[in-house]
């Protein structure tokens, strides 16, 4: 069994559907106090290990350790542990903020005051607290979903799973769902852990797992990853491309893409790459943009495609 | 903590010892009372569910006239249609008082089960389940709701027994308790239903189609005592056919001056025996509890 300062182990984790897999062999190691993404594209696996870890589903083979507790032989302690935010929607319509949240605190057992003062604290840090008498009806989709986040937390978990957290909301919106999350990582030690198929939502994470077609891909903080990667992608825009293609390739001796957006090259160091390029080469140039590797990079190195 | 904290750090200490003592509650409770709270967290879990339905039993007061309209409609057309063919129309209108109960009571026993579709649907369900309660305690407090829904729809039906025939007399006190119990049969055969069918639309079909005939086919239209035929077997097969029977057994006599017509309470029977109104009953709540029980399993599997 981990250590406290372990939220999540797995080990050699499968799930079947008969004869289909759709999680092989998953080894995964998540510290405790930081904001973990499972990055992956829709039906890799990211919805089954969620509802394994949330003690939904039941892994074919292989042990999974959530908060300290085994998910198939202590599932009534992890659920204790945990607390969990779905893809869809599942707030009451005909509630109000307040009496979902003390809906929640009922349905876990909390005494009256306990509930009550947890509530309102947890409205409060969700920047919800003038929303408390409003009927989820009535509340745009970031609000419904800063609220679920509170709910999910009147129990006080040790570790937040997340499914899609921000899926169909306005990029602000995001920003807003993601600053608490980290409010809540960082100021009370809450374990979070959500999946993404957005690159960009990863981009934020202490660490991320990429998993495709069931299988771990890779592991590591966004930069570790990215770092796999190494070189920059440069990109130049020319008069003619096949004609510096052959140059750079002949002067620098890198491999060379040419496409319809022009010449594209990795190297370690775009950006010193390109006063160089300019000064050697003979065909007019019309453009040089340098790129960093990006996760989808990291994502087509391991898997051969683009997550997109 | 010190008093001089400005607001907004004195409310995120305050989350923070909350999120840290509760948790500590539950653990410790969790610990000492199994998983689930024990026989407490059951009740609160029953509890939590029952005011749920019952909240949306007082949310939706036109459910409540649509589901009388249709039974009562039902029985005061058929009732005069019927006796204009020159049979009492009075004693026919007693006759139907059963059926049109257990019809009163069918509606909310069906939108028990179109709950729990939509909650599967809307992601409800999921949120109970990941909660740490007893999923069978649930079931149970859906099916609380359900049975307590009927029994309120059943109690206007009674008050306007007069209007149908039937003297107002404290057996209905006694039939009162019979059509609960008949709800909660009812209701317990839609929380099954809906348990095992994972699609509403097949739940729709499947509801509709089995409601109707089963009422028809029970005795609440026509007398069945000597009934020999095939339609003969089907009644005494249909558990409803006990249900009404026993319904029109306990209630009071419709004209107290005359005697009642032996057709009139004639039931089903089994070889020239009528089953006592007890061992009816009982043909009725016992599938049902036993058709819950295998509904609360598959309900508690972990796929």
């Amino acid at each position: 069994m981990p250590g406290a300062d372990i939220a999540v182990r797995t080990e050699e984790l499968s799930k079947l559907y008969g004869t289909r897999e759709a999680l092989v062999g998953l080894d995964l190691t998540v510290p405790a106090g930081q904001i973990f993404g499972f990055l992956g594209p829709n039906g890799a696996g990211k919805s089954t290990t969620i509802g394994i870890l949330c003690t939904l589903l039941r892994p074919t083979l292989g042990h999974a350790w959530v908060a300290g507790a085994h998910v198939a032989r202590e599932a009534g302690r992890v659920r204790r542990r945990i607390g969990v935010v779905f893809q869809e929607q599942t707030l009451d319509q005909d509630l109000t903020a307040m009496e979902s949240m003390r809906l929640q605190a009922e349905l876990y057992g909390l005494p009256g005051p306990a509930a009550r003062a947890a509530s309102t604290a947890l409205l409060d840090l969700m920047g919800l607290a003038d929303r408390a008498g409003h009927v989820v009806r009535a509340l745009s989709g970031g609000t419904r979903r800063r609220l679920e986040i509170a709910r999910a937390l009147v129990h006080g978990p040790r570790v937040l799973f997340l499914d899609e957290p921000t899926t169909g909301l306005d990029p602000q919106t995001r920003a807003a769902v993601r600053e608490h999350l980290r409010l809540l990582c960082r100021e009370h030690g809450i374990t979070v852990f959500l999946t993404t198929h957005h690159l960009e939502e990863a981009e934020h994470c202490d660490r991320i797992a990429i998993i495709d077609d069931g299988e771990l891909v890779a592991e590591g903080s966004p930069g570790e990853l990215k770092a796999v990667i190494g070189a920059d992608l440069v990109t130049l825009r020319t008069d003619d491309d096949e004609r510096v293609a052959e140059a750079v390739r002949g002067l620098f001796g890198v491999a060379t893409v040419t496409g319809p957006g022009g010449v594209r090259l990795r190297a370690p160091d775009g950006a010193a790459l390109v006063p160089r390029l300019c000064a050697e080469l003979t065909v007019p140039i019309h453009s040089v943009t340098v790129e960093p590797p990006t996760l989808d990079d990291v994502f087509l190195h391991y898997t051969g495609r683009t997550i997109r | 903590m010190s008093s001089a904290t400005t607001s907004e750090s004195t409310s995120e200490s305050s989350i923070d010892m909350s999120t840290k003592t509760t948790g500590a509650v539950i653990d410790e409770a969790g610990f000492r009372d199994g998983p689930f709270g024990g026989f407490a967290g059951d009740l609160r879990t029953v509890r939590i569910l029952w005011r749920r339905e019952m909240v949306r039993f007082l949310h939706n007061r036109a459910r409540l006239v649509m589901g009388l309209a249709a039974p009562l409609l039902f029985l005061f057309v058929l009732g005069n249609g019927i006796g204009s063919t020159g049979g009492d129309l009075g004693l026919y209108q007693a006759f139907l008082f059963p059926g049109t109960l257990l019809m009163v009571v069918q509606g909310p026993a069906v939108a028990v089960g179109t709950v729990i579709m939509w909650d599967r649907q809307s992601g409800f369900l999921r949120q109970m389940l990941v909660a740490p309660v007893r999923r069978a305690a649930v079931l149970a407090g859906i099916c609380l709701g359900g049975t307590t829904t009927g029994a309120l729809y059943a109690l206007p039906v009674l008050a306007l027994a007069g209007a149908m025939g039937v003297p107002y007399h404290p057996r209905l006190l006694l039939v009162l308790g019979e059509i609960t119990l008949l709800a909660f049969a009812l209701t317990a055969l839609g929380v099954s239903a809906a348990v095992c069918i994972r699609r509403p639309e097949t739940f729709q079909i499947v509801s509709g189609l089995a409601m109707a005939p089963a009422v028809l086919l029970s005795g609440a239209l026509f007398p069945v005592g000597g009934l020999q035929s095939w339609l003969g077997m089907v009644v005494r097969a249909n558990p409803l056919s006990y249900g009404v029977d026993a319904l029109r057994r306990t209630m009071p006599d419709p004209d107290p001056s005359a005697p009642t017509p032996a057709w009139f309470r004639a039931g089903p029977e089994w070889w020239g025996w009528a089953p006592p109104v007890l061992l009816e009953l009982s043909l009725v709540v016992v599938p049902s509890l036993i058709l819950l029980t295998l509904a609360g399993r598959r309900f508690s599997r972990i796929d």
